[in-house]
Formats: structure tokens, sequence, C-alpha cells
């Protein structure tokens, strides 16, 4: 084989292996790529059942209640405009509080965000970019940066 | 005093590393020895100025000198001496710091170990490091100074973050680091093996022991953060896809690749613009790597605190050094000469199909990492990508790396038929297809999957076992014969053989960690109790412990066989405030056996005093599995740095029945 051919059969080669991925790639995306969404556009938009979102916002003071299973945990999260009511089974991350910026992610039914995935901060400082933006988008954001300052 | 000592010799290092950076390049390009000869010296400095800087902020942690703001931020008074300790590189400032002195280390480490290297090489290779020891130097003293006073001082410090107050991440950190700047050693040999134009199987030599230290060193990083996250964040999981893990998992990625072809370009002279390539791309990722963690540009659940300024620094590093870089390879690059040919079924093939994989795994991580970034950037929305992205892009190209790495020791350099080293596998090949067919049978909620996943650790484990026996002649020649073959199998050998069979090990801990996981939540009240996967669990109540710096509620679960009356073991979760900062931590209550791991966590308690508490239960089959088989990984790539090829060092390129040739 002559240098010219190794070199032309390892191309191939190389470029079956980057298609490959790319179609992977794509066909991955396509399925599993997840919508960041304030409790704003929630309202506005059309959401369906079968669409996997994240909502970000921060948990409404007092909201935070068990649903008769025990197991259940309901609350609510506020960009400061519109709400949305969330549950949730299983135990909550240890940093999660009420007046704390959260991110949830699972589905909305019926008017119902059934969550199953609560992202937990290692950090108390920490704000996840996007509830910043969130609050930023409802003019709530100097108020959850005093809050943040208040629990330092 | 002691903080203005450390404060001032960390400028020192920052002058010291400038002239290590200059100096010995300019020497090196024109020929001057004495700048040249510099470049040692100066390592040995810069080592010793920066372990001042970092043993005087140790002093500040030890003795709780709460006039140093970083002291302040992340110690307290009552906080276990382990974790003072830890504390130092447990926060932005120091880890920096720990960054820049294991980066010191490593460069002395080229002038100790670095005796008969070509004194150009040297030099420049040195001159690299000291050029990235400056950028970060800058970093720290103008973003992030560690020995910041305040006035007047408090009386007690903020404690360190709780989650952080543990024996496996108090060394997660500086295991990552030893990997990350492990591989800025490959980078450096690169860049000076470009700026040199010369690249010879001796170089390639010289690259390998560096890269396979700071493999194994990362390989521990990665390990150590998993397990914490296993058993810290009580989720039950181990590995998230989660942007933080993956920063530390693409340079690994890219730098396994980089072990392998460097092996190429040693041996057979050849792959020595790729090799250059990826050793470039393995040391961009971590500082990469770097970057995402420290910026806090992506949502994580790992994010700590950042702050901006200090990502736009490290963003300008970033580009400076692997544009730099990259714009260096385009341009030397096209020179290096190819050497010995191959045919593509050969070692070299065999090896090649693993960089190709390895990147292009590397490729899909990086995109599904950054792929928030972009959009946002073109404001199309905020999306993130998470665990089903990754498990259905980034398994699919592991599965035929694996398949092939059973393979690939069996064939030759140059060319080899694949006839019949196939033929050689067929009996691993048939035991593997039994382990699958029997993990179907014997599982009822096995998926075709699963059992697929059993097929392929079988292949390569027993494949790997099968090359090794072969290799020393086991039942084919006389005993005596076969032990006198192992003795004289070189440790590099001892080394590929207990690491791929420590992935094969690891693969069916994560298969049956994934597949056959047995999660049950509920409300239990003492004395009640719940069936997981055949364990009893009975609740018998929490009550109130008390630790070194926290008050913990520590429940217990009484463990039995189904059915069976005699206690198996007893489970204590916790769940800990730290007095402190009142931050509560979930420690979950682990009993491992090598068939899965019972493992308890405990919530809320309900509100109506009746003792009950919501609880997690889990089964995690196989789990252990995939930390003994990373530690064979490990073992492999140390056994491997201990071959005696690196130790005799690099015959010189004209010399040629070198004595370390003779193997």
């Amino acid at each position: 084989m002559k240098r010219k051919h190794r070199r032309l059969s390892i191309v191939l080669l190389a470029l079956l292996a980057l298609g490959g991925a790319v179609a992977l790639v794509m066909a991955a995306f396509e399925e599993n790529i997840v919508f960041f969404f304030s409790p704003t556009e929630i309202a506005e938009k059309q959401i369906t059942a079968e669409q996997r979102l994240r909502v970000g916002g921060l948990v409404e003071e007092g909201s935070i209640g068990k649903a008769e299973d025990g197991v259940t945990v309901t609350f609510v999260v506020t960009d400061t405009v519109n709400t949305v009511p969330v549950a949730f089974k299983g135990i909550l991350p240890d940093l999660f509080r009420e007046g704390q910026g959260v991110v949830i992610e699972g589905h909305m039914i019926n008017g119902v965000f059934k969550a199953d995935n609560v992202l937990a901060k290692h950090d108390e400082n920490y704000m996840p970019p996007e509830v910043a933006e969130a609050l930023k988008k409802s003019g709530a954001w100097k108020h959850a940066q005093e809050d943040l300052e208040n629990q330092k | 005093m002691i903080v203005e000592i450390g404060h001032y010799a960390l400028v020192l290092a920052l002058f010291v590393s400038i002239l290590q950076g200059t100096m010995p390049l300019i020497g090196a390009s024109r020929g001057q020895v004495r700048w040249m000869a510099l470049a040692a010296p100066a390592s040995w400095a810069q080592l010793f100025t920066v372990s001042v800087a970092f043993a005087a902020l140790t002093v500040a942690y030890l003795g709780s000198d709460f006039s140093v703001l970083n002291v302040i931020k992340n110690s307290h008074t009552t906080k276990p001496m382990l974790y003072k300790i830890s504390g130092v590189w447990g926060n932005h400032e120091g880890s920096m710091l720990l960054w820049v002195l294991i980066l010191a280390v490593f460069g002395s480490a080229v002038s100790l170990f670095g005796r008969n290297l070509p004194e150009g090489l040297k030099a420049r290779v040195l001159s690299v490091q000291g050029l990235i020891a400056v950028g970060f130097l800058l970093f720290i003293l103008l973003t992030s100074n560690p020995f910041e006073r305040v006035f007047p001082p408090p009386a007690d410090g903020e404690s360190l973050n709780p989650l952080l107050q543990d024996p496996g991440l108090a060394f997660h950190p500086p295991f990552l680091y030893l990997g990350y700047v492990g591989f800025s050693m490959a980078f450096s040999f690169a860049i000076a093996a470009l700026l040199e134009g010369r690249v010879d199987p001796s170089w390639a030599r010289w690259v390998r022991p560096w890269t396979l230290a700071a493999w194994s060193f990362l390989t521990v990083g990665i390990v150590l953060g998993s397990w914490w996250a296993y058993y810290e964040l009580g989720w039950g999981g181990w590995w998230f896809w989660d942007p933080v893990e993956n920063a530390s998992f693409m340079p690994w990625l890219a730098g396994t690749a980089l072990l392998h072809s460097a092996i190429v370009a040693e041996k057979r002279d050849t792959l020595k613009a790729w090799t250059i390539f990826l050793a470039i791309v393995a040391f961009s990722l971590s500082l990469l790597g770097t970057f995402l963690v420290r910026s806090g540009v992506l949502t994580s659940v790992h994010a700590f605190a950042t702050d901006p300024e200090r990502g736009v620094f490290i963003l300008v590093l970033l580009i400076i050094a692997i544009g730099g870089s990259f714009a260096l390879f385009a341009w030397r690059g096209p020179s290096i000469k190819t050497g010995g040919m191959f045919k593509p079924v050969s070692r070299e093939g065999a090896l090649l199909l693993n960089n190709l994989l390895m990147t292009t795994a590397t490729a899909v991580v990086l995109l599904g990492t950054l792929y928030p970034l972009f959009i946002d950037a073109l404001d199309l929305g905020k999306v993130s990508v998470g665990a089903p992205f990754f498990n259905a892009a980034f398994i699919p190209i592991m599965i035929p790396l694996v398949l092939a790495m059973a393979v690939g020791p069996f064939l030759s350099w140059k060319r080899s038929g694949l006839m019949t080293p196939l033929m050689k596998l067929k009996f691993v090949f048939i035991a593997s297809l039994a382990a699958a067919a029997m993990t179907f049978s014997m599982k009822q909620d096995a998926s075709i999957l699963a059992s697929f996943g059993i097929f392929m650790a079988v292949w390569l484990g027993a494949g790997t076992l099968w090359e090794f026996s072969s290799r020393i002649k086991l039942f084919a020649a006389p005993f005596g014969e076969s032990m006198k073959r192992m003795g004289k199998m070189p440790r590099s050998m001892w080394g590929m053989t207990l690491t791929h069979f420590g992935l094969a090990i690891a693969i069916v801990g994560m298969i049956g960690a994934e597949a056959w996981k047995v999660e049950s939540i509920q409300v239990m009240k003492p004395g009640e109790m719940v069936t997981v996967s055949g364990w009893d669990y009975t609740f018998e109540g929490a009550r109130e412990v008390a630790g070194p710096n926290y008050v913990a509620l520590r429940g217990s679960f009484t463990v039995r066989r189904s059915g069976e009356k005699e206690t198996f073991v007893t489970l204590y979760p916790e769940k800990r405030v730290y007095t402190v900062t009142q931050r509560p931590t979930t420690e979950a209550g682990i009993h491992t056996t090598w068939l899965g791991d019972l493992y308890a966590v405990i919530g809320d308690p309900s509100k109506d005093n009746s003792g009950a508490f919501v609880t997690r239960l889990y089964f995690n089959p196989l789990v252990a599995w995939m930390w003994f088989g990373a530690t064979i990984m490990v073992i492999g790539g140390l056994v491997s740095l201990t071959d005696r090829r690196h130790r005799v060092g690099v015959p010189k390129p004209s010399a040629a029945p070198a004595p370390a040739a003779k193997k």
C-alpha cells in the first residue's frame, strides 16, 4: 500500500468516525435538549405535557408544603411576576430554602410542574445564571441580590 | 509577617518565571549556552518561591490567622485539622496557588530527571513551563490574591463549605490538578519540539512518562470526585454529565488518546504531528476545564460562587495559550516528517482507531458541554444538555472502542491479519456470549442493552487476560518458562494489561449501577419496614448526635435479608447541620458488598411529631466494581510508569544500539 493510499484510508476512517459522531449528536440533540423558561414564559407560551423543560426562579416564601402521600413536596417558583406550582417526589437538596434561587427540571402537566430533578447547589452564595436572567427580566434582580447578601 | 513573606515570595516567583519563560527561549534560538543554562536554576527558584508562598498560606490556616481574608472566608477555629489543611486549596485563591505549586514541582522535575535531555529541548521545555507560570501567577496576583489582609480581624472565621469537609473531597482537587498540570508537561514538550522543528522517537519517549503520570493522577482525581458525589450528595448516582464533571473528563479522554499515540510515535516514529496535536489539545482542555469551573459560565450542580472578572482573565489566558499553540502547530506542524509505514490492520492501526474514537468522543462531550453557551450567545434561548444527550451520543462511540480494545494488543506492528487474532479470541467470544445470556436469563429486569454491556465487559476482560497468557505462553510452554517470560515482561506491558482489565471490571460496575438500581422513597415511622431488592430495611428511629463542628440527626436502619431474622448490617445515614454556617449536609449510610451497595438516606421529619421521616432507600448493584476497576487502572498506570525504559533514559538518536533499546 502506498503512502498516499494509507493516508487516504486514514482520512476516510476519520471522516467515517466524524460523520457517525455528527449523526449521533444530531439525533441526540433532537430528543434530549431541554429548554429553559422563566415562570413568565411558562404563562405566556403553550406548553405540552410531553415537552421536557427547566424552570428557574425563586422559591416563594411560605409556599413549601407536603402532599397527602407525605413524600411529595409542593412549592411555588416565582420570578415575582408570575408563578408556577411545583410537585416533586423525593428528598430535596440540602440547600433548598424558601426565598432562594432554584432550577427545576420536568414536565408541565395540567398546570402543575411535575419536577423529577431539583438542582442543588454546593454553595449558598451561588445563583444559577438562568435564575438571575429570569429575575432580571422581571425586574426582581436587585431584590434577589439583597436576599443573597442577607444570607451571607 | 509570614503572610507578607508569602505574598512577597509570590511576586518574586512571577519575576523568576518571567526570566524562566524568556531567557532560555532566546538562548535556545541563538544557541547561547549560558542563557539556556539559566532554565534549570530558574525552575528551582520558582519551586522555592512558590513553596514559600504556599507554606505561608498553610501556616495562616493552621494558626487560624483571621487577619487574612481567605482564612476568614474558609476556616474556623473549631474545624478539624484535616480540613484546616484542605481548606488551603478548598477555595478559589488557594486552589490556584496549588495549581502553580504543582506546575513548579513538574518544572523542577524536568531539571532533576532531564539531565540527559538535549540542552536546547530542555531549555525550551522549561521556558514554556515558565510562560504558563507567568500567566497563572499574574492571574493570582491581579485577581485572586490569597494573602489579602483585613483590619480589624474578626474573632472567628466563616468556616469551609461543609460539603467540602469530607476526606474524599479533601484530596480530590490536588489529584485533579496533578493531572491537569501534568498535561502541561506534554504540552511544553510539544511546543518545544515545534520550536525546534524536530520530533524523534526519543522525544516521544520523554513525553510518555509525563503523560502517564498525569493520566494516572487525573484518573484518581475523577474517581475521587465521582465517589464523593456518590456518597455525599445522597442521590445514589455517581456521574451526572454535569459541565464541571465533563470539564475534568475531556482532558482525560484526550490524555488517553495521547498516551496511545505517543506509543506509536516512540516505537514506530510515525503519527508524530498527531501526537503533538493531541498534547496541545489535552492541555488546552485542562485550561478550558479550569475556565469552566472557575468562571461559572455554565449552570452546574457543582458550581460555586464566582467572580466574572476572573472568568474574563482566564478566557484571555485561554485564547493566548490555545490560539498561540495551535497557530504554532499550523505553522510548524506540516514540516514534521512521518517515519514508519503501516497497514490499516496493524498495531499502529489499532492505536489509531483508539485515537479516532477517543477524539471523537472528546469532541462530542465538548460540543454537549459548550452547546448551551453557543445557543445563549446567539440569543436562541436557554437550553441545557444533560445526561440523556451524553448517553445517546457518547456511549455508541465507546462500544466499538471497547470491542476493538480486546483485539488490538494481538495485532503486530506494521502489518497484521485480522483473522488470526479473531480466531485466538473465539473462546473469549463464546465466554462473553455465555455471560450475556446468563445475565439476560438471571435478571428478570435485564434489558438487552445491559446484557450487551456485560458481553463487552467480559469480552474486554477475558480478551485482555487471554492476550496476557498467550504472551507468556501459559499452558503452551512448561510452567517454569511461562513464569520466566512473565518476569521478563516489560512493565509497560503489565501496565496495559492491568488498565485494560481494570476498565473491564469498571464497566461491569457501571452497568450494574445504571441498569439495576432499585430506589424507593417513602415516609417511615420507627419500627416500619420496607423491602428493597430482597433486603428488609427497618427504620429504628433517629436521634441527635454531636460532631466536632456540627450537630447531626442520625437515623438508624437495621437491614436483614428478606425473610431472615438475623441482622445483616445497621446503616446510619445522617443529616448534619454545621454549627458555624448553619448549612445542612446529607451523609448517606452505605454498606458495600461485592454484589451491591445498601444505601440509605434520611430526609425531613414529618411535621406531626410522630418520629416519622421521609427516607430514600437504594440497592445500587455492583458499585464497588467501579471503584475497584478504577483502582486497578491507576495501578496499571503507575506500574507502567516504573518501566525500566523511563529510568534508563533516552538513547541518543545517533548512538544506534543504546542500552535501553534491548528488550
